[in-house]
């Protein structure tokens, strides 16, 4: 509020000004901003250089979990930003809490989640001196925030935080970070959070161009081929009606990634489930062999694609996607369509073509769905970490919400977790981060407190941010978590088995901490379940405890991940799809 | 190809190292890359020439360029009429007794001598990157002791004025 000057001593913090402004201290505004903001839970750790912001949130109303590391309150953002489409927020200090943010923040940008982070700085006069906890978080965090500020003045804070929330939640979402030097906190200045956020250089196409759209339905009617990939922009552009619409008017095979899983209903007869590097036989057939590909919002990452001059080779290639920067990245593109896919699906509903000729393609697809799905072999007594899954989703009725954390068993809940519903996948994709499933199932509870939260974790994975266990402990939360121990880093000892002669270089854990006992010091209720034939009810018994649980399930642990794209093949070159 | 970007953005402090991280990012390099202040003291314009790339490429710079919440306009003027210009200042050894020759290297290029000392004097030419070289080749054998360049710059011409044969011609003359 340049132009207006400070009120009076007597009057009081309240006291509004043009337009409705406030004159308040700079943590208030912060509080204030996040209100205003309808943010519901904040996630944090308090420090030197945040003491003042802490002060402000000090019974101010919004809920804040005080998680045990600055990485699980990230990772938690993330859970509740993915399961409700509104911004996580998390609040670290200034130096070690603000790096402990790092590995989020870059998780976050890799697979568009939108974030606020608020990080502590050191005083303005001090910046630059290498003050006690002081670091460039800005200067780090640029390449892996959507955008990032500094702020200099407490009268930027509304501004900023308006900024801050519309670029984190808008266009390509994904994170963003405002540092706050501490003595920002205690300044003064008018608060007012109406105005529009002014962003010239910020124009996100949403609506794409009608042209591009009338190109791509003229396209599908000639396509004896046709295929629609679904991302994980059907999810964050909250479509999935309209995905379903859409396919079922023109009967089109629907291909899934690994982070739009739930974005079409996996037991639609048309759903050829996950493609890619440990994607179905019939997904990955159908990506080899398309020749009209429509990709509704993803990002042809290369766990997907496989090879590329593989991909799709004879397809004419349709990608819809907020982020013009992706289209042509890495898969050629004849009809690039900018813009939001709910607004294309929409547009692409509104005109009427006659209905590919497929149907060959489609039953030849089916055939392969039906005879090539994905398998294990029961052969003995030992868990198999395939069933494990398939019966978890079976107790739940596929209705829980899933958070996992990075390795086979991930890649097993892709598969063998049926998802009908969106916003009930919680998953580290692009950045492939350890350490993620824990934490983001405490962020996916508070997202989602109505609904039961299993977090499937690798035994290494769970030991990354297990001291998360204490929220869960503390507050009784219906989180179960399911640790698959397969006493390995099996992802690795699976690349190590294929591709390094079985030479398996610090990837085995024979030795491992009692986890029944670690749950038990958290006053969870945990146990543990090694044979097959008790696993079922074991299972039962878990998930249908109220509270809090851990079950420790010790599985084969020489299962490997399949089918599977070696890296460096085609998606047509799959080794292991059937026994 | 060579492209040269003209970039406008925000005149806001960390701007440039956005863009220079988005760079390293990426794995793009550039050959070179100037900054300095519009008529809008809020704008600034970057001008980079990028090393060699493919279209894709290119493409793809100016995506990402583009994204930059700080970025207001990216223009490609490879390929379109442009004036550009790089300045170099570079100090020559030079006996009293040669410096006629130096000043009769120099003149065709509208080169000045800016500083005089009893061993060298130091040259400012003005022009595009292929002139600057061209005057370095001709001085090095007389000994360069320091080269300062300052990297390309560069404003599209207006349409109409490119029409302009007069104009035209001497589009072509500083370019020798
Ligand atoms: C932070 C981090 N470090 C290393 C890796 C590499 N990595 C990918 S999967 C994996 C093994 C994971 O083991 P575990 O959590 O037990 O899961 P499993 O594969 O056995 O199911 C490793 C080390 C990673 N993804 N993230
Ligand atoms: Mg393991």
């Amino acid at each position: 509020m340049p132009g207006m000057s400070k009120p009076a001593d007597d009057e009081t913090l309240t006291r509004s000004g043009e337009g409705g402004a406030m004159w308040m201290k700079g943590a208030d505004m912060v509080v204030e901003a996040l209100r205003r903001e309808q943010v519901e839970v904040i996630f944090g750790y308090p420090g030197g250089a945040v003491l003042p912001l802490y002060d402000a949130l000090y019974q101010c109303g919004i809920r804040h979990v005080l998680t045990r590391h600055e990485q699980g309150a990230i990772h938690a953002a993330e859970g509740y930003a993915r399961v409700t489409g509104k911004p996580g927020v998390v609040i670290a200090t200034s130096g070690p809490g603000a790096t402990n943010l790092v590995t989020g923040l870059a998780d976050a940008m890799m697979d568009s989640i939108p974030l606020v982070a608020i990080t502590g700085q050191v005083a303005k006069t001090v910046i630059g001196t290498d003050a006690f906890q002081e670091t460039s978080i800005i200067g780090i965090s640029t390449p892996i925030t959507k955008h990032n500020y500094q702020i200099r003045h407490a009268s930027e804070i509304p501004k900023v935080f308006k900024e801050a929330f519309h670029i984190a939640n808008s266009g390509r979402k994904g994170p963003v970070l405002i540092d706050i030097p501490k003595d920002v906190s205690g300044e003064e200045a008018w608060f007012a959070y109406d105005d529009p956020p002014q962003l010239p250089g910020y124009q996100p196409t949403v609506v794409p161009h009608h042209m591009q759209i009338r190109k791509l339905m003229h396209g599908l009617q000639h396509a004896k081929r046709p295929v629609v990939l679904a991302g994980a922009g059907i999810l964050h552009a909250r479509a999935t009606d309209k995905l379903l619409a859409f396919v079922e008017k023109y009967q089109l095979p629907v291909v899934q990634t690994l982070l739009g899983l739930g974005g079409f209903p996996a037991s639609h007869a048309l759903c050829l489930g996950m493609g890619g590097m440990h994607g179905s036989a019939a997904a990955n057939k159908a990506l080899y062999e398309t020749d009209f590909l429509i990709n509704l919002g993803a990002r042809f990452d290369d766990r997907l694609t496989g090879k590329l001059e593989h991909f799709a080779p004879h397809a004419v290639v349709a990608h819809i996607d907020i982020d013009p920067a992706e289209i042509g990245k890495n898969v050629p593109t004849d009809i690039p369509v900018v813009g939001d896919v709910g607004e294309a699906l929409a547009m692409m509903l509104s005109i009427d073509v006659p209905a590919p000729d497929a149907a060959a393609w489609r039953e030849e697809l089916l055939r392969v769905k039906r005879e090539l799905p994905f398998w294990w072999v029961q052969d003995g007594d030992r868990i198999k970490p395939q069933r494990l899954i398939a019966e978890i989703a079976r107790i739940t009725k596929g209705d829980a919400v899933v958070t996992t954390d990075v390795g086979q068993h991930q890649m097993w809940a892709a598969q063998f977790f049926p998802l009908n519903r969106p916003d009930r996948w919680v998953t580290s994709g692009g950045l492939g981060t350890m350490g993620f499933g824990l934490p983001a199932a405490i962020g996916a509870h508070f997202g989602r407190p109505d609904k039961l939260v299993v977090a499937i974790l690798g035994d290494a994975g769970f030991q990354m941010t297990l001291q998360e266990l204490a929220v869960i402990g503390e507050y009784q939360l219906p989180i179960k978590v399911v640790i698959v121990n397969n006493s390995a880093l099996g992802m690795v000892r699976q690349w190590q088995e294929m591709f390094h002669g079985e030479r398996y270089s610090e990837s085995l854990l024979p030795w491992q901490p009692d986890f029944v006992k670690l749950g038990e010091a958290y006053r969870i209720p945990s146990a543990r379940v090694e044979r097959d034939e008790e696993l079922a009810s074991a299972l039962e018994a878990f998930l249908s405890e109220p509270g809090p649980g851990l079950l420790e399930c010790v599985v084969d642990p020489n299962e490997n991940v399949y089918p599977m794209v070696a890296p460096g093949t085609g998606i047509h070159q799959m080794v292991g799809v059937k026994p | 190809m060579t492209p040269v970007l003209s970039v406008l953005v925000h005149n806001k402090p960390g701007v440039l190292n956005r863009i220079t991280a988005l760079f390293m990012r990426k794995g793009f390099n550039i050959q070179s890359l100037t900054v300095c202040i519009t008529e809008n003291p809020e704008i600034s314009r970057m001008t980079i020439v990028m090393s060699d790339m493919d279209e894709a490429a290119l493409e793809q710079v100016m995506k990402q360029l583009h994204k930059q919440i700080d970025v207001l306009k990216v223009t490609d003027l490879t390929d379109q009429a442009m004036v550009a210009r790089d300045l170099a200042l570079i100090r020559v050894s030079s006996p009293i007794a040669e410096r006629a020759i130096i000043h009769s290297l120099i003149e065709p290029f509208r080169a000045n001598v800016v500083d005089v000392g009893r061993e060298t004097v130091t040259v400012q030419v003005t022009g595009d990157a292929e002139k600057i070289d061209a005057l370095i080749a001709l001085l090095r054998p007389y000994g360069i002791r320091e080269l300062a360049r300052t990297g390309l710059t560069a404003l599209q011409r207006e349409a109409a004025s490119s029409a302009d044969p007069k104009r035209a011609g001497e589009a072509q003359v500083l370019h020798i």
